[in-house]
């Protein structure tokens, strides 16, 4: 958890679910003491409006993240490997169903 | 001033990535100037979301129906939650909210010169909905497309759940005008008093406004605070005119041609002595605030005991 | 009375209650002392004016003046209103505020949960929604007792001196007047000794999770389900009825 400054309470990340099975996305995030008091603030602030049926909580400082300078490093030789793609493959016509 | 030869191999590629219309990540690098202005954008901004609930929960209690007070509830409580998302973007620069709301409290950091305003009969809770909440919606649709990420992104969040609060401003608004005699009169005094500083909200004309141009040249701001505020203009006073409201500007005139109003002049001594801190309501709305986030509660934000 | 009078009594009973504690958690609206719980209490008010609303609605067709939901809320003197006493008692800091919503939870708790078997399906209806929203408060209002009551010396004071201010309001919600008891005869009400017990119950484990003792005998005050009322409610009255007194038969 993020250091407690002040009256600061520390930082949450909300990730929500919209419906059973749907992927769990991120929403936004709230500051809040422990991990009853982030779930019920998660609830106040980000479902009022049935955005979802499912909360994720997780402290600010427990995310790892790729910055800008890294990303043509991690992301860019992913850029040529196309024969990861079905649209790579020639399929003589008439054959379907593949 | 800076030129190709002398910028920074980091500001070219800043520039270039805004000249594509890339969005900028808060651990992207960035111009001070720039993280600087949004701070300071994006702060206030949050400040005018919390310090704005205060009109209005000035009528709360006095809401006249269930259905009035459940809306008026849930919208105050909106403007709540805007100013949770807009600090929570401000924080990715890097600054704690409890130090925003210092600044806040130093008279460092401002807030919306409109909530300065006092709201004084029920009819001011539709003035507010419908005009107050109208030209900030024309501002903040414009900055959903802002060039900072978090920002724009509670942009969208924002516009996506203010979009009922003009409307039930307007609704007030309709209700009154088809009310009884005293009803009307609360309405045109509400839109006699509410009118101009709305139109203040936008800011100083573009050729007086400090800001604006390197704000625009960063894709902070989007558009002009003159053609938002012409936008709000064109789409508002039909609105007034279908109920019957006047709308309080005795050199309002209308082009045929552009298909557009042209108001009077604005009245800036009032705009500059409100953004002084001399408006009618400015101390009290900071000392309700310091007192709301000030010692007396100090016990409720400690980490007490976790849960 | 009949049995449609008692009805109709234990009805506004019900509504008086969630409109009064609804009307002072809309206090806090704009003074929260944290903007987070200052959502979460404008959510706990729009939860108990719903309620109100709904056994509002159901006591207005039983209402011989025709008169609707917001009439009746709007145009009762303090006379009139039969809510119990501690949800009229002042909202004083946020530990009063939190205690006087732990004690109303925990009643509401349980008596939903056992009106949700009551013969008048209605009813039933009614609090099979509403008893979600009341177990919400009373989880939201047991968490910040324990953690207040385990906090810094200031919180544990604080806390202290609601339950001290609060306690003697208590025994209120379990008293049964002849109306009440006519509707019990009926199996549309449950029997408030089986209330009053789960409801210690609740109350004793929260406690004891905050490591706070429960208070001993005091006096226990009497009263609010006959309309006889602490001097709170009529301020409080007064503001919420303002615009109507102002304006007597405007539409709004």
């Amino acid at each position: 958890m993020s250091e407690n400054k002040n009256d600061q309470l520390p930082l949450w990340e909300v990730f929500i679910q919209k419906s059973n099975g749907a992927p769990i996305k991120h929403a936004g995030s709230i500051h809040a003491s422990d991990k009853e008091m982030a779930l019920q603030n998660a609830r106040d602030i980000y479902t009022r409006r049935n955005e979802g049926r499912l909360l994720w909580l997780v402290p600010s400082n427990a995310i790892v993240a790729t910055v800008i300078e890294d990303e043509a490093d991690f992301f860019d030789p992913a850029d040529d490997k196309i024969y990861r793609h079905p649209s790579f493959y020639e399929v003589p016509d008439g054959v379907t169903n593949i | 001033m800076d030129t190709v030869e002398n910028m920074s191999p980091e500001l070219l590629a800043f520039e270039a990535r805004l000249a594509k219309d890339e969005v900028i990540e808060p651990k992207d690098w960035m111009p001070a100037d720039y993280a600087k202005t949004l701070l300071r954008q994006i702060s206030q901004h949050a400040h005018s979301e919390v310090i704005g609930m205060q009109p209005e929960g000035n009528w709360v209690l006095r809401a006249p129906t269930f259905r009035a007070k459940k809306i008026l509830l849930a919208k105050i409580q909106d403007e709540g939650g805007h100013g949770l998302y807009l600090y929570s973007a401000a924080e990715t620069l890097g600054m704690d909210r409890s130090q925003m709301i210092d600044q806040l409290h130093e008279g460092k950091a401002k807030y919306s010169s409109i909530f300065n305003y006092p709201a004084l009969n029920w009819a001011d809770i539709g003035a507010i909905g419908w005009l107050v909440d109208g030209a900030a919606i024309v501002n903040q649709v414009s900055l959903q497309r802002t060039s900072f990420g978090p920002y724009a992104r509670a942009m969208v969040r924002i516009c996506m759940e203010e979009s009922f609060h003009q409307r039930q401003g307007y609704e007030i608004m309709v209700r009154m005008m088809r009310g009884n005699e005293a009803q009307r009169q609360m309405a045109q005094d509400a839109m006699n008093r509410w009118w101009w500083p709305a139109l203040m909200m936008f800011g100083p004309h573009d050729k007086d406004s400090a800001h604006t141009q390197q704000s625009m040249k960063w894709k902070i701001k989007r558009q002009s605070n003159d053609v938002l505020r012409q936008r709000f203009v064109d789409k508002t006073i039909p609105q007034a005119h279908f109920i019957g409201l006047n709308v309080p500007d005795p050199d309002l005139k209308y082009d045929e041609e552009t298909k557009s109003y042209q108001i009077g002049e604005i009245n800036w001594d009032e705009f500059n002595q409100v953004i002084r801190g001399n408006g009618f309501c400015n101390h009290a709305r900071l000392s309700h605030h310091k007192k709301r986030i000030g010692k007396e509660s100090g016990y409720v934000r400690l980490q007490l005991h976790t849960l | 009375m009949n049995n449609k009078e008692n009805l109709y009594q234990f009805l506004l009973r019900c509504s008086d209650d969630n409109l009064i504690a609804g009307q002072r958690m809309a206090e806090w609206c704009s003074n929260g002392p944290i903007l987070e719980e200052d959502l979460a209490m404008v959510n706990i008010s729009l939860d108990l004016l719903g309620q109100s609303e709904s056994f509002l609605d159901y006591a207005a067709t039983l209402d011989t003046m025709g008169k609707n939901a917001d009439d009746l809320a709007f145009g009762r003197s303090e006379r009139e209103y039969f809510n119990h006493l501690l949800v009229e008692q002042p909202n004083g800091d946020f530990a009063v505020s939190m205690v006087k919503l732990l004690f109303f939870s925990a009643y509401q708790k349980e008596l939903y949960t056992a009106l949700m078997s009551s013969k008048d399906e209605r009813i039933a209806a009614i609090c099979a929604k509403a008893v979600k929203e009341a177990r919400y408060h009373y989880r939201h209002a047991s968490d910040w007792f324990e953690r207040l009551a385990l906090g810094t010396d200031e919180s544990l004071r604080r806390l202290n001196d609601a339950i001290v201010e609060l306690w003697p309001f208590t025994e209120n919600f379990f008293e049964m007047d002849n109306a009440y008891q006519a509707l019990q005869a009926e199996n549309i009400v449950p029997e408030m000794a089986d209330i009053r017990k789960k409801w210690l119950s609740n109350i004793q484990e929260v406690f004891r999770n905050g490591e706070v003792d429960l208070p001993g005998d005091v006096h226990m005050y009497s009263g609010g389900i006959n309309g006889y009322h602490t001097e709170h409610l009529g301020h409080l009255l007064c503001e919420m009825q303002y615009l109507h007194h102002a304006h007597p038969g405007a539409q709004w």
